[in-house]
């Protein structure tokens, strides 16, 4: 056991912070939520993309740097660490991303992965909808055969940034015969500006268009924008869901980052008699270090070449669960400005919110975790 | 950034873990309960002969080098199985002597430590800054006292970056009444007054802060292991009793307090292995106290989840129950470590 770095990975620290500190924006962005902020976002990527700091762990035809996961997490780090943006492009690079490395085609992935490195093109997940969530398989949506293609009818729901981007990924049944629901669906990709689509923006508990419905009346879909072979979408959906729950979608750099902000900010402002908040306070800093040294743990299984498999779900659990209570704590921290919705915590408080929602509910998890890595009964009793 | 065990700390762990089953640690600890040593005694010997306690100590005393991370592996087994005995107590002890070795006094640490690696002596430790009792004082052979010096002793020069104030480190004559824990496999008492003086002086004080750091991570390890076995028994158990015709383990109310048990436990166990490879006090802090809480939280509910059938001594899971909520507040309480994480 070691807890040291890589040489190339501390290697790709310091370049990554040398470029950090010369180029995150001095004054936070506007959040990525609104127009505004969506196209400032939109213009860090590509400054990022410049440099090739967008997706460094993708290969470097693609606008990578090869990085393996070790040197991924060490980037992350350096990114939060730095106060750098939010990433408007993170449904793409974390679960559209590595779908197409898996499972897409040669053309579809030269085709697709630098225009979203570049943030040029964001994608939207098109995966719930209004009567299928947590049973996403009884989704029915449908793609129905055509010429050259397929066409989309029916309606997503709670599509993250479809208010403001420009494509989306989604599964359809395309046989809506067979009787059992994993089956007959596809998956495949399309223009949110295409003849047939209706963006409605919905709103989230702070008022931002966060997420949107989509509503599909004969959309078309060429070919070449299936992803795997028809019928075979479940599988192929599910094979990256593990990507969405676990460490890509969050990275423990960013917890370490917001843990050392809240740290930073009981030391200047807490009365040091409260030893209930200080306590709330020492869990934070203690559940980013749990949750830092928990991936490190999981990547070095990785590297030995075990699955990520149902761990992803304790991962899932912890992180959203965590994230709220630190906000709840900065809140708390903050007093009667705790209130005021204009601070950087009051954002992060309503995101985290949401945490335990998406990504497969945090109940649907803990049915994994009894059921695939307790050996539990299946049922839902 | 390899944090996972070596393949020889996993062969060490596997064979801890055979030998120990073997051993049936459960009628050894209802024993040790009772006052009969000899069990104990006698697992405690194969414990050493598996090398545990000389992971404490150095080589130049008869150890095998002071590998922290080694014993946090050990620890883990031993809680899983519920050994008994002043197990943290003896390696913290010797770590104490160790580390004043270290410093310039090697005295006491030639004498004293062979036998401790060996296993041929048990010791026990009670350091009157963190708690008056030491564990298990009537079985132990060594009954080491760590109080703050006092206060008219000459002030002494520094030696590098000692924690503030002195120590005097003494082998105590003899303890008061026992006191029965709420574990009744660790008896505590009061050490008597006097005895021996082994060492005096700012480096004792040194000794004693880095020991108190080895009990703890001990003790989180130790934690761990009774909260592994609380939600291995507790599976165990809920597959098989049924009620309104299925398993309870169908229910999904059982399935979500099992799912945050094992999600508790499996994130403690990287905080425990960081904390050994770094051997901060901020980090050992953190170990023990999550370790501390996930094995409470994995005994309240195994408790909960075997029905009245837990809440009796005879089911042996009584042993793993009870202990867990002693080693949470054993050697740093929860909120004691929360402000060394931030100190
Ligand atoms: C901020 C945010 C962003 C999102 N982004 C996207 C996106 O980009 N793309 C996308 O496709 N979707 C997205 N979603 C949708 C998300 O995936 C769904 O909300 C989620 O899968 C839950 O589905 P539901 O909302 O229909 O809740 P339901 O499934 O109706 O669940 C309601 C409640 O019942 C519980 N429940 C349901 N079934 C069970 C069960 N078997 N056992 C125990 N409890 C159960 C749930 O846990 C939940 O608490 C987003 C959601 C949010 C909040």
């Amino acid at each position: 056991m070691d807890l040291d770095p890589s040489p190339a990975a501390e290697a790709l620290r310091a370049k990554a912070r040398a470029w950090l500190a010369e180029h995150v924006p001095a004054a936070p962005l506007p959040s990525l939520e609104t127009a505004e902020g969506f196209a400032a976002h939109r213009a860090w990527e590509a400054r990022l993309a410049a440099d090739r700091w967008s997706v460094v762990s993708w290969p470097e035809r693609y606008g990578g740097r090869g990085a393996d996961l070790e040197q991924w997490l060490v980037f992350e780090e350096e990114y939060w660490a730095a106060g750098a943006p939010g990433r408007v492009s993170q449904n793409g690079i974390s679960l559209l991303a590595p779908t197409l490395f898996e499972h897409g085609t040669q053309e579809q992935r030269a085709r697709t992965l630098p225009p979203m490195a570049r943030g040029e093109v964001v994608w939207a997940q098109a995966w719930s909808e209004p009567e299928a969530g947590s049973d996403l398989a009884s989704l029915t949506s449908r793609a129905v055969r055509t010429d050259g293609g397929w066409l989309l009818r029916g309606q997503k729901a709670w599509s993250s940034r479809a208010a403001f981007a420009d494509r989306a990924f989604g599964i359809f049944r395309s046989d809506p015969v067979t009787r059992r629901p994993h089956h007959g669906l596809t998956y495949l990709m399309f223009d949110l500006r295409a003849p047939g689509v209706t963006v409605r923006p919905v709103a989230r508990l702070d008022g931002r268009p966060a997420f949107a419905e989509l509503f599909l009346d004969d959309v078309f879909v060429p070919d070449e924008d299936v992803i795997g072979e028809p019928g075979q979408g479940w599988r192929i959906a599910m094979s990256t869901t593990g990507d969405e729950r676990g460490l890509t979608l969050r990275s423990p750099g960013r917890f370490l980052a917001s843990a050392d902000r809240l740290v930073r900010l009981w030391r200047a402002t807490a009365d040091p008699g409260d030893t209930a908040l200080r306590d709330r306070v020492a869990d934070a800093a203690i559940g980013a270090r749990a949750y830092q040294l928990f991936t490190w743990a999981g990547a070095a299984r990785l590297a030995e070449g075990s699955a990520a498999g149902a761990e992803s779900s304790l991962n899932k659990v912890f992180w959203s669960e965590y994230d709220i209570a630190l906000h709840e704590t900065a809140l708390e921290l903050l007093g009667a400005d705790g209130e005021s919705a204009d601070t950087e915590w009051a954002e992060g408080y309503v995101f985290a919110l949401a945490g335990t929602v998406y990504a497969g509910t945090n109940e649907i998890q803990r049915d994994i975790i009894a059921e695939r890595l307790l050996g539990l009964p299946k049922g839902r009793l | 950034m390899r944090l996972q065990p070596t393949a020889e700390q996993r062969q060490f762990a596997r064979s801890l873990d055979a030998m120990l089953t073997a051993c049936d640690t459960p009628s050894a600890a209802r024993a040790w309960a009772a006052g009969d040593r000899a069990p104990g005694r006698a697992i405690w010997s194969r414990v050493a002969g598996a090398g545990v306690f000389a992971l404490a100590v150095p080589e130049r005393y008869e150890g095998a080098g002071t590998l922290p991370v080694e014993l946090a592996v050990a620890f883990v087994e031993l809680g899983r199985h519920a050994v008994p005995g002043p197990l943290v107590e003896t390696v913290a002890a010797a770590a104490l002597l160790t580390r004043l070795a270290e410093t310039g006094d090697a005295a006491a640490a030639k004498r004293l430590l062979p036998r401790l690696a060996s296993g041929e002596d048990m010791a026990t430790l009670a350091v009157t800054a963190v708690g008056p009792y030491a564990v298990d004082p009537d079985a132990a052979d060594l009954l080491l006292v760590a109080d703050p010096a006092r206060r008219d002793a000459p002030a002494r020069a520094r030696r590098g970056p000692a924690p503030s104030g002195d120590a005097v480190l003494r082998a105590a004559p003899g303890h008061g009444p026992l006191r029965v824990s709420n574990d009744p496999v660790r008896g505590r008492a009061r050490p008597a007054p006097g005895g021996e003086v082994l060492a005096e002086g700012p480096q004792v004080a040194g000794a004693v802060a880095h020991a108190v750091g080895i009990a703890a991570l001990a003790t989180a390890a130790q934690s761990l292991g009774v909260g592994l076995a609380l939600l291995d028994r507790t599976v165990a158990y809920v597959r098989q009793r049924t009620q309104f015709g299925v398993p309870v383990g169908s229910f999904q109310a059982v399935k979500h307090r099992l799912a945050d048990t094992l999600l508790a436990l499996e994130f403690a166990r990287p905080l425990l292995y960081g904390a050994a490879l770094t051997g901060a006090r901020a980090d050992i802090a953190a170990a023990k106290v999550t370790a501390g809480e996930a094995a409470y939280a994995a005994a309240r509910t195994a408790l909960q989840l075997h029905g009245a059938v837990g809440y009796t001594e005879e089911l042996d899971l009584s042993l793993w129950l009870r202990k867990a909520r002693p080693l949470r507040d054993a050697w740093g309480t929860p909120s004691w470590c929360r402000a060394q994480v931030l100190a």
